[in-house]
């Protein structure tokens, strides 16, 4: 079985000359199907940029995407609009719901663009996951930060993509509507089999995830498996001492 | 603060162009006109002091019979064959001159030659003076011969040789074309006048019907103004003696009025487009100052002080109607330039170069800057009121209560309508125009109010699909800015929906008229061509009397009359009474009889009452008492001053202009119509007609100045356009997250424009509703006041109302096209990432 969504030696460089970026240097990932994958690594170290590159958001400068058996890289407008309606969904940080539509609206909102039905029973299982039953009415200026994310979440989950990228989605949380949006994900993996790669700064939001990926100058440098917090903050840690101590080669150079 | 200000402004180009374009096409319509009519007069100038430059005194009459600019051209006094010798005796030089308008030529492919406007004058060669040239040809000496201008014969095919026909006061007469001349200079026209000149005799007979001249042209050795002043002490005050560059100036003065019309009328458009303009420009800057809500509250918080948020939005304003005046401006003069050149060439007139004058510039500057200033104020104000703690917070759509701007829009609205129905009392074109004006601000005011339900509910049409249903939402969300775009587009539509509800109710009511009272069969009338009233010769009236099937032919003799010093139109009818029973004409006093000599029957409008005695003057110039002997019911079809057969001899052609025929019951009447033309062969211009015809030839002047009218309000709509764009395109930059995420969770392309298409579709199809419901409203506004003056019954053009439904419709998908493709562009990765 492939993976739900894979990265091969991918490459992505910004701007050109002076003012060229490298932000992804040769990256291999493979995304397992039915996991919760989490990314981390220092700020401006292409978290970010993989997730927009796995989700064909983003060109790829040199490398291969491709989410379920569909290749990402080389596809038209049209072939990537399809691929964002049919097996992908997104949560990002903020700003995930439209002003003028309800709660409800937003979550069936995906569907109804691609002329597609709601499963009601998944519907309905959906909307009892993310408790949301009384608010599916309100708009989102009359909701919450953290239901708004749930709104998000319920929307990515109601069209069940291959994959479901998360860009920070508890950033602007506080610490126990995060826990209630984080354990929703992980509820979506372990007994929908919902596949999610999530991008985090906070180590225990990633201690949700199956499996968490260390990104440092654009390169994966390390990873865990079934992470706790305490692992990942150790792990950071080595990995900042690691970076200091080639700071310091390069200034000795 | 103000570089702060200069900076803002560059860095939002696209709303600095597009508020600025509505500023410059109102600009460029002020200098535009401004520059056209400027050219034009100048151009004439030089044509009547060209015509007049080798005439040292020009000796004209009085007019006959004075009449106000609005009512149409004064009759000029005849000179006398006895004046002439008067001038000779004290300059024996003197020539006199007959120039009339109304000699139609008949081209070698057998059409009436036409100007479409400009005179056609009919006169007697003089020699070649008052820079006239002989080109070939020669003099005409005989009474069947004629020279011609050589514009009119290159258009009209005929050289010399040819035998011509020429229509004057008189039937088609045929003359021999001896010679063509042009003008000093080696031109072929002098503008756009065409000139036939006959011998002496033959142009009084044609033009004049009586043995005079129109004017007698002095040259001598002394100076202009001494020649001048002695023709003057010589003559006495029946006579208008004006040096050459007088009588120039005169001439150019008389054309002015005409011209003034017309700069009248294009500066009339031009308000209207800046009308529409300002709510563009009040949208646009409510809008930059909703978006920099957050920036005006950090200056706030900074410890800028309200004088200072009002300055720099006001510094805005000033900069952009600086430089849209400035292209306005520019652009003006380039479109001024180019129609002046197109009329002169079509009207071969010789172009006197293009100028700007001081009141094209001053104008377009007052216009410009003042008008955005105005505009700009309102939002102004509302950025110094953005409280600091603005900045702290999350920009929420701002949704204010409407309260006050509803009520504050039904006070305008109400004042309008009444200055509407005060002016329409009191015949107040200024109240009139002042209400339909606040009407237009009051609706405006009230239309966020009604935007929300009326979106609502037009957005259903498009709700079946989701890009339709998000558009809906969208045009929805701001129901001020949908309203004011929507303003912009009502102005216009409710203008011509208003025009057009008056004319078609003012046809119906003509046309029921018409049906009920109109008894004639078939009507003989001339074409109508200004300056000309073609006619036919009476000597056919007993021919047409024979035709089979024709009961009764009455002919109507008509000219200029001045009744006890008051223009008006005489008639005379061959047979009033009959002609009284073709239009059931209802006595009101005395008999409908025709009247003998010295005898008049008039209408109830005019004043008079039975046994009245009249002085009446005629367009030649005598003057004669009548005696009313009978009076009748004014009506759409029928009244005026009737005379009998008399008053024929002070007309100036003396020839029937229109005949009435009606025809016997077992009458075929199209056999009867062929025959008819058959006699009307030497008058091609005179037509016969059946009711039907005749009273859609009456109004189709009227389908003709409404297509005028739909033109030039073109320019509103087009406004209108840009208000759309405008506020689509700063929508969908205000909306890029929005539209990012959308496109993030699938929507095509397609689907993001079809998505904007609608949103402009409902915002204008919402300002075409409120259009025409305004335009109904002043439309029947003005038909019930003016119920007395004949407007019996409102009728609504519903076909044309559909029509401008559609074009609102049509404006809408037009409009979206630019905004649609930038939201369809929209980089998805950057909008989400935007931040
Ligand atoms: N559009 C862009 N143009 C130029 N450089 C870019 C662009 N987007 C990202 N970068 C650069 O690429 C690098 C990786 O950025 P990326 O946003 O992926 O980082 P990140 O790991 O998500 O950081 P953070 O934790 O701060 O969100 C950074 O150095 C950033 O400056
Ligand atoms: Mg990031």
């Amino acid at each position: 079985m492939s993976a739900a969504a894979r990265a091969v030696d991918v490459w992505k460089v910004y701007g050109s000359g002076e003012a060229q970026v490298i932000a992804l240097r040769g990256v291999n990932l493979e995304v397992e199907r039915g996991k919760f994958t989490a990314i981390m690594g220092p700020s401006g170290s292409g978290k970010s940029t993989l997730m927009h590159c796995l989700a064909g958001l983003d060109s790829v400068t040199r490398g291969e995407v491709a989410v379920g058996d569909t290749r990402v890289t080389g596809l038209s407008d049209a072939g990537l609009t399809r691929l964002r309606r049919e097996k992908v969904g997104f949560i990002f940080q903020q700003f995930n719901l439209l002003p003028t539509l309800t709660a409800e609206e937003n979550i069936t909102l995906p569907l109804a663009i691609s002329g597609r039905k709601p499963d009601k029973a998944w519907y309905d299982t959906v909307i009892q996951t993310v408790g949301l039953g009384d608010r599916l009415g309100h708009r989102p200026s009359q909701l919450s930060g953290g239901q708004q994310q749930r709104v998000a979440c319920a929307r990515a989950l109601v069209s069940r993509p291959e994959v479901i990228f998360a860009d920070e989605p508890t950033g602007n949380l506080d610490s126990r509507s995060g826990a209630d949006i984080l354990g929703f994900l992980r509820r979506s993996v372990s007994e929908f089999g919902q596949t999610i790669v999530m991008v985090t700064h906070d180590a225990n939001a990633a201690s949700y995830a199956d499996r968490v990926i260390f990104l440092a100058d654009g390169r994966i440098v390390d990873e865990i498996e079934n992470p706790t917090a305490e692992a990942v903050l150790d792990k950071i840690k080595s990995l900042d001492t690691l970076a200091v101590s080639e700071d310091r080669v390069e200034v000795a150079e | 603060m103000l570089r702060a200000t200069l900076k803002s402004l560059l860095a939002r180009k696209v709303r600095l162009v597009l508020s600025g374009l509505a500023v410059l096409l109102g600009v460029m319509f002020v200098s535009g006109s401004f520059v056209l009519t400027d050219a034009i007069g100048r151009s004439f100038d030089n044509m009547f002091s060209s015509a007049l430059a080798e005439t040292d005194v020009l000796v004209t009459a009085k007019p006959a019979i004075e009449v106000s600019e609005m009512e149409g051209e004064p009759v000029p006094g005849l000179l006398t064959a006895a004046d002439l010798r008067r001038v000779q005796e004290i300059a024996p030089s003197a020539i006199g001159e007959i120039s009339v308008d109304g000699a139609r030529v008949i081209g070698s492919d057998g059409k009436v030659v036409t100007t479409y406007g400009p005179p056609r004058m009919g006169g007697n060669w003089t020699g070649e003076v008052g820079g006239l040239r002989l080109h070939e040809g020669v003099a005409p000496q005989k009474a069947d011969e004629i020279v011609v201008n050589a514009a009119l014969a290159k258009k009209a095919g005929i050289k010399v040789g040819d035998q011509v026909g020429v229509l004057t006061t008189k039937p088609k007469q045929t003359f021999k074309l001896v010679g063509i001349f042009g003008y000093e200079g080696g031109l072929d026209s002098r503008g756009p006048v065409d000139e036939v000149r006959f011998t002496d005799a033959v142009a009084q007979e044609l033009m004049l019907g009586a043995e005079g001249y129109t004017s007698i042209t002095v040259n001598s050795d002394k100076s202009p103004a001494a020649l001048r002043d002695e023709l003057k002490a010589g003559l006495g005050d029946r006579y208008v003696v004006q040096t050459g560059e007088e009588a120039a100036a005169a001439m150019a003065n008389s054309f002015k009025a005409v011209l003034d019309v017309m700069n009248k009328i294009l500066l009339g458009f031009a308000g209207v487009a800046l009308f529409v303009g300002t709510f563009l420009i009040l949208n646009t800057f409510s809008i930059i100052v909703a978006q920099r809500t957050k920036e005006l509250a950090l200056a706030r918080a900074l410890g800028a002080g309200r004088g200072q948020m009002i300055g720099s939005v006001l510094v805005e304003a000033v900069v952009i109607g600086l430089v849209a005046s400035v292209l306005g401006l520019a652009a003006g003069v380039g479109v001024g330039a180019l129609l002046a050149a197109y009329f002169a060439n079509f009207t071969s007139l010789q172009l006197a170069g293009i100028a700007v004058p001081a009141a094209a510039v001053i104008s377009a500057f007052t216009v410009g800057i003042v008008i955005t200033v105005i505009a700009a104020l309102l939002p102004a104000v509302r950025a110094s009121r953005v409280p600091p703690v603005a900045a702290l917070q999350e920009v929420a759509t701002p949704d204010r209560p409407l309260t006050k701007l509803t009520a504050a829009g039904a006070i305008v609205t109400a004042a309008g309508g009444g200055a509407i129905a005060y002016g329409l009392r009191q015949q107040s074109l200024w109240f009139l125009m002042g209400g339909v004006l606040a009407a237009f601000v009051g609706v405006a005011l009230l239309s966020p109010f009604v935007a929300r339900p009326a979106v609502a509910m037009l957005g259903r049409l498009f709700s079946w699909s989701v890009p339709g249903k998000l558009g809906r939402l969208n045009s929805g969300r701001n129901p001020r800015r949908t309203a004011i775009t929507a303003a912009a587009l009502m102005v216009g539509i409710a203008l011509v929906t208003g025009v057009n509800t008056i004319m078609t109710s003012a046809e119906r009511s003509m046309r029921g008229d018409v049906a009920a009272t109109f008894k004639a069969d078939l009507v003989i009338s001339g074409q109508e061509s200004p300056g000309v009233q073609p006619t036919f010769d009476p000597v056919l009236l007993p021919r047409m009397q024979q035709v089979s099937g024709v009961d009764s032919v009455v002919a109507t003799y008509a000219d200029q009359i001045a009744v006890n010093g008051k223009p008006a139109y005489a008639q005379v009818q061959t047979d009033l009474p009959t002609v009284a029973r073709l239009v059931s004409a209802t006595t009101v006093a005395g008999t409908i009889a025709q009247p003998g000599p010295g005898e008049v029957v008039v209408d109830d409008n005019r004043g008079h009452a039975l046994g009245d005695t009249v002085t009446v003057r005629s367009a030649k110039g005598t003057e004669k008492t009548y005696r009313v002997i009978g009076i009748f019911a004014d009506t759409n079809l029928f009244g005026g001053y009737q005379f009998g057969a008399d008053a024929i001899e002070g007309m100036r052609g003396g020839q029937p202009t229109f005949a009435y025929v009606d025809l016997a019951d077992s009458a075929d009447p199209a056999a009867a119509r062929t025959a008819l033309e058959g006699l009307l062969a030497d008058s091609p211009e005179m037509r016969v007609q059946n009711q039907k015809e005749y009273i859609d030839n009456q109004t189709g002047e009227v389908a003709q100045f409404l297509l005028m009218v739909q033109v030039l309000l073109g320019l509103a709509m087009l406004i209108a356009v840009l208000g759309v764009v405008n506020t689509l395109a700063l929508s969908v930059l205000e909306r890029t997250r929005e539209i990012g995420l959308l496109r993030a969770i699938g929507l095509g392309r397609m689907a993001t424009m079809r998505m904007i298409t609608v949103e402009a579709v409902v915002i204008t199809v919402f300002g075409a509703l409120l259009g025409l419901a305004v335009g109904v409203g002043l439309g029947s506004a003005v038909v019930e006041g003016l119920a007395d003056e004949g407007l019996k019954e409102l009728v609504l053009p519903w076909q044309q109302m559909g029509l401008y439904l559609g074009v609102g419709a049509v404006v809408g998908v037009l409009a979206a096209i630019l905004p649609a493709i930038r939201a369809a562009r929209t980089n998805v990765l950057g909008a989400i990432a935007y931040e």
